[in-house]
């Protein structure tokens, strides 16, 4: 206790240099210039808006990533509430003032950027339930008055962005805030009541559904359905991967991805593109850098010591696990076309402050490791 | 706060413990997903590595060069010419409107035109091109040259297409045209081929030889983008142009003959009575048969169509004729084959005859008076062969008729050809389910009645009749490797060896030529006749005869009537030139030159001309003259062409 007092009072510039971890910042950091040449092969070799643009953002993101790293955790214990507010009334926002595109109203004008505050949600929402349940008694955990905020700050943001509509990234939202009360104790039973009411919500939520999401689920279901229709981007997506066979086509010479046959090549199609050039070896060195990162994040949660921090990587790390999976089997026809973004390696600024966010407290957790948080 | 802190530890513990847990799911996870990578990249990349290649590649297929067909010396009567195409491609426009709208005032559109071609734009994807003008002038395309630089997304471009240098040749050889639906759907050639919109040979020669002269198609690859649009080349082939064909036809024959049909509709055959070389076949009225080759448009369309004188029937070998008095020579050729009649069989012709209650009429109202076998066919007597064709029947006569090539086609491969009528007895029951009265022998007794026949039949008969009495087989293409025509040869042997005639069954294993006699003296005594009937002061075509012995030819004469005269018309005497035209008789003569060494043979007919000796016989006259006078150059060519093989 004394000791990790004075550390507190005493870390200094130099320990917490020494103290980030390496590893983990060099995966982000190849994982981002690989990104930089994925976006570059998506307008088929030609340097334009979106690649800079990619490149631009990882460089402002990731120095930001960088910067937070060393907010002292406490800073961002006490402002998880805060934060998680903000994003909350962006989402408002969103509903009210958001701009529309191809059909969806996601996106809020802030003059610098058009924010997602959905993709911040992902992280607002963990660093809140990581927060609530830090001091929360195991015993308390699963007491009905204690259950109740959770649900409401899970379901309240979810909803909002159900209803712009973004299923994906609702979905996502969703299964940060689980995974974290999952992680503080809350029994199985609770999970189970919210699977059963779920299911027996499910037929009025289909109601719900706008068409073109009753077809993608469909079209999960039996891809060859419509295959100029709704099942043709996991069509094209499979005979891209598939054709890259074990080495790939080469860079810059994908034919799915260049002619145009691969749709929203630059977004959450661009591990099919990466596939395609690179087949099966590259494929499998993405899945082990995420492999690596991940397991960084988890490792850095059982160095630190406040359950915060913990409840926080954990959450942080598996919901990052969540997102590669997602997407990785979206486009692999694994699961069915939800718009889930490649954490980094998409094209896409909101996703990316919000990974980048993530990492950086991430981060400050590893350097403010011994540090108690209140 | 050593609870708490315990209770911290507790919940630590629990956190590491849940995350242990999530921790052994997500390898199960992982697996799943390396599994599919395993699948899709390394079990199944074959099959996906083909559905990739048939997304990017697409391939055109190119239209070959049709060979030239060309005419005995060699001059082009089918070729293909370099055309100027203009092709717009929509994309590539910035307005459209506005670039109608300039285009409109270089190249005289008509707003039909752009309307139509509007109309074709909207229905198609913007980078596909679309033909503007598929023929334009060297004028129009400097033009348009000239001002590219004003017309975004214009292509001009130089292409090959038919070319048909002579309209004489219109009937004989055909066209092409787009292919139809129906065509695709009967030809596999074409269906093989594949290609949209190709020229395919619609009639004559063109259609006969269309598979051959076709040439082989060609294509391009293309590498395409997802929508559709062509990227780079990949390969290309251009395939291979069709063969070319030498036809029999004398083009300035053909020519000539044609110029002398321009005012009348009717046809011309001339034809070589040994090797069956047709050296003329015209038809008139003609057309242009390039009309047809970039589409022809509705309106000369409706107009060929409805044309009194049908100019787009090669009336040559599809327009059937009563033959006429042409017929007699069968008729007579027939009776003495037979023995039915000796040829000093005398009849007194009176202007008619009244035979089974009916009265047949003579064209000759006062009568010929007596008349034997050789002075009826000199003048045509119709009395006299009412009686012949009385003593022998139609049966027998429809046999010597056929055995001469009536009531068959002719060609080989001309769709159009049709084979006309040789009445007997039979047939009438069969096709007209009625028994056959003897007043039809009559009429078919001077080629009335029921008798339909093409002037290529005739023309052949009389080749038949001219030879000698010897079956040929009249061809337009020259054809080295399958002449069946050794006429000439037999000719040859013969002379050489006078002592020794071969029996038939020899004629034909060694010569392969069929005797259509049975004593050549009975055709010696027909060709005699016809002698007659052209040099002989009172001869129906005596008129129309030729004095130079060079040139002396042999015919006969034929008006088939299309409409019965009544008995008024008869007694007012109605002359042909003062009937409506549609009602006049048509004229026929049919001829062999030279008389002493028969060599070519001819057909003329002449719709509604009125009488064969006042409108066929003329015209027989000059195309004789013609055809003899380039007989020697015809001569020597063969020789060439003898070295050629």
């Amino acid at each position: 206790m004394f000791t990790s007092r004075s550390i507190q009072s005493s870390l200094s510039f130099k320990e917490k240099i020494y103290s980030i971890d390496y590893i983990l910042l060099c995966s982000i950091l190849i994982l981002g210039v690989i990104s930089m040449f994925a976006m570059y092969s998506t307008a088929g070799g030609t340097f334009d808006y979106h690649t800079k643009s990619h490149i631009l953002r990882f460089i402002v993101f990731f120095f930001l990533f960088f910067v937070i790293s060393f907010f002292d955790l406490k800073f961002w214990y006490r402002s998880s509430i805060f934060l998680y507010i903000i994003f909350f009334l962006l989402l408002l926002g969103v509903k009210y003032f958001g701009l529309t595109s191809s059909g969806s109203q996601r996106w809020i004008n802030l003059y610098v950027i058009n924010l997602q505050p959905s993709e911040l949600m992902k992280v607002g929402l963990i660093i809140f339930l990581a927060k609530y349940y830090h001091r929360m008694p195991t015993n308390d955990v699963n007491k009905l008055k204690y259950l109740f905020l959770p649900i409401v700050v899970l379901v309240a943001p979810v909803l909002l962005v159900i209803t712009q509509p973004d299923l994906g990234t609702a979905v996502l939202i969703a299964a940060g805030g689980v995974v974290v009360s999952w992680l503080a104790g809350v029994r199985i039973k609770f999970f189970a009541y919210a699977s059963i009411l779920f299911i027996s919500l499910a037929p009025i939520a289909i109601s719900f559904l706008k068409p073109y999401q009753k077809a993608r689920i469909l079209t999960f279901l039996n891809p060859d359905r419509d295959p100029l229709g709704a099942g043709y981007q996991i069509i094209q997506s499979k005979i891209a991967i598939g054709s890259g066979g074990f080495f790939g086509k080469g860079y810059l010479n994908g034919s799915q991805s260049y002619l145009d046959f691969l749709p929203e090549k630059h977004t959450d199609f661009i591990f099919t593109l990466f596939s395609e050039e690179f087949g099966f070896f590259g494929s499998v060195s993405i899945l082990l850098l995420y492999f690596l990162i991940i397991s960084r994040i988890i490792r850095i949660g059982h160095l630190t010591r406040s359950n915060f921090g913990k409840l926080f990587c954990y959450g942080f790390g598996t919901a990052f696990f969540i997102y590669v999976v997602v997407n990785m089997g979206m486009v692999l026809g694994l699961l069915p076309i939800v718009g889930a973004p490649l954490p980094i390696m998409s094209y896409g600024g909101s996703s990316m402050m919000a990974i980048m966010l993530g990492l950086g407290i991430t981060m400050s957790c590893k350097i403010y490791k011994d540090v108690p948080v209140n | 706060m050593i609870s708490t802190s315990s209770g911290a530890i507790n919940k630590s513990k629990l956190i590491s413990r849940r995350m242990f847990i999530i921790s052994a799911a997500k390898a199960v996870i992982l697996a799943g997903i390396f599994g599919r990578l395993v699948s899709l990249q390394i079990n199944e990349s074959k099959k996906y590595m083909t559905l990739a290649d048939k997304n990017r590649f697409r391939e055109w297929r190119l239209a070959p060069k049709r060979g030239i067909i060309r005419d005995y010396f060699n001059k082009e009567i089918a070729s293909n010419k370099k055309v100027y195409q203009l092709h717009i491609t929509p994309e590539n426009t910035s307005n459209i409107e506005i670039l109608f709208f300039r285009l409109k005032k270089i190249l005289n559109l008509s707003d039909r035109k752009i309307a139509t071609l509007k109309k074709k734009i909207s229905k198609q994807k913007p980078w596909e091109p679309i033909i503007v003008s598929e023929n334009l002038t060297w004028s129009e395309f400097s033009r348009v040259n000239l001002f590219l630089h004003e017309l975004q997304g214009v292509e001009p471009l130089v292409s090959v297409a038919r070319l048909y240098s002579h309209q004489s040749t219109s009937h004989v050889v055909g066209y092409v045209s787009q292919v139809s639906a129906k065509e695709l759907r009967d030809k596999e050639y074409l269906r093989e081929m594949s290609v949209t919109g190709i020229a395919v040979g619609k009639t004559g020669l063109e259609s006969k030889l269309d598979k051959n002269i076709i040439g082989e198609v060609g294509f391009q690859r293309y590498e395409v983008n997802a929508y559709g649009k062509r990227i780079r080349q990949i390969k290309l082939d251009e395939g291979k142009a069709g063969k070319s064909f030498k036809t029999t036809i004398d083009l300035e024959v053909q020519n000539f003959t044609s110029s002398l049909l321009t005012k009348v509709s009717g046809a011309i055959c001339v034809m070589d009575i040994y090797n069956g070389d047709i050296i003329s076949m015209v038809s008139s009225p003609t057309y242009d048969p390039n009309a047809f080759v970039h589409g022809i448009d509705q309106k000369s369309w409706n107009h060929l169509l409805k044309h009194r004188d049908k100019p787009l029937i090669n009336k040559a070998i599809a327009g059937l004729y009563p033959p006429g008095s042409t017929i007699k020579t069968l008729v007579a050729l027939s009776a003495l084959e037979n023995d039915v009649v000796n040829p000093n069989l005398t009849v007194n012709c009176k202007g008619s005859i009244e035979l089974y209650g009916e009265k047949f009429h003579c064209w000759e109202k006062k009568g010929h008076g007596f008349m034997n076998m050789r002075s009826a066919i000199k003048r045509s007597c119709d009395v006299y062969f009412y009686e012949i064709a009385r003593r022998l029947g139609v049966d027998r006569l429809s046999v010597t008729a056929k055995k001469f090539g009536l009531g068959e086609k002719v060609l080989e491969g001309f769709k159009e050809e049709r084979s006309g009528v040789v009445p007997n007895t039979t047939w009438k029951k069969k096709y007209i389910g009625a028994n056959w009265y003897l007043g039809e022998t009559l009429h078919s007794g001077i080629g009335q009645g029921y008798f339909q026949s093409t002037p290529i039949q005739l023309c052949r008969m009389t080749a038949q009749l001219a030879n000698g009495g010897y079956e040929i087989k009249p061809r337009v293409l020259l054809d080295f490797d399958n002449d069946r025509n050794k006429l000439k040869e037999y000719i040859k042997h013969r002379n050489e060896h006078p002592e020794d005639p071969l029996p038939i069954d020899l004629l034909i294993s060694n010569f392969n030529i069929n005797p259509l006699f049975k004593n050549q003296e009975n055709i010696n005594f027909v060709k005699d006749a016809m002698f007659a009937s052209t040099n002989e002061a009172g001869g129906t075509s005596y008129r129309s005869r030729l004095t130079d012995k060079n040139f002396i030819f042999a015919g006969k004469t034929g008006s088939s009537q299309v409409k019965r005269f009544t008995i008024e018309q008869r007694e007012k005497e109605v002359k042909q030139d003062d009937l409506k035209y549609e009602d006049r008789d048509h004229a026929l003569f049919i001829a062999f030159a030279p008389y002493d060494k028969p060599k070519y043979a001819i057909s003329v007919i002449i719709e509604h001309g009125g009488s064969g000796s006042r409108a066929a016989a003329p015209i027989a006259k000059k195309v004789i003259k013609k055809v003899l006078e380039r007989d020697n150059l015809r001569e020597l060519q063969t020789n060439e062409i003898g070295k050629e093989i």
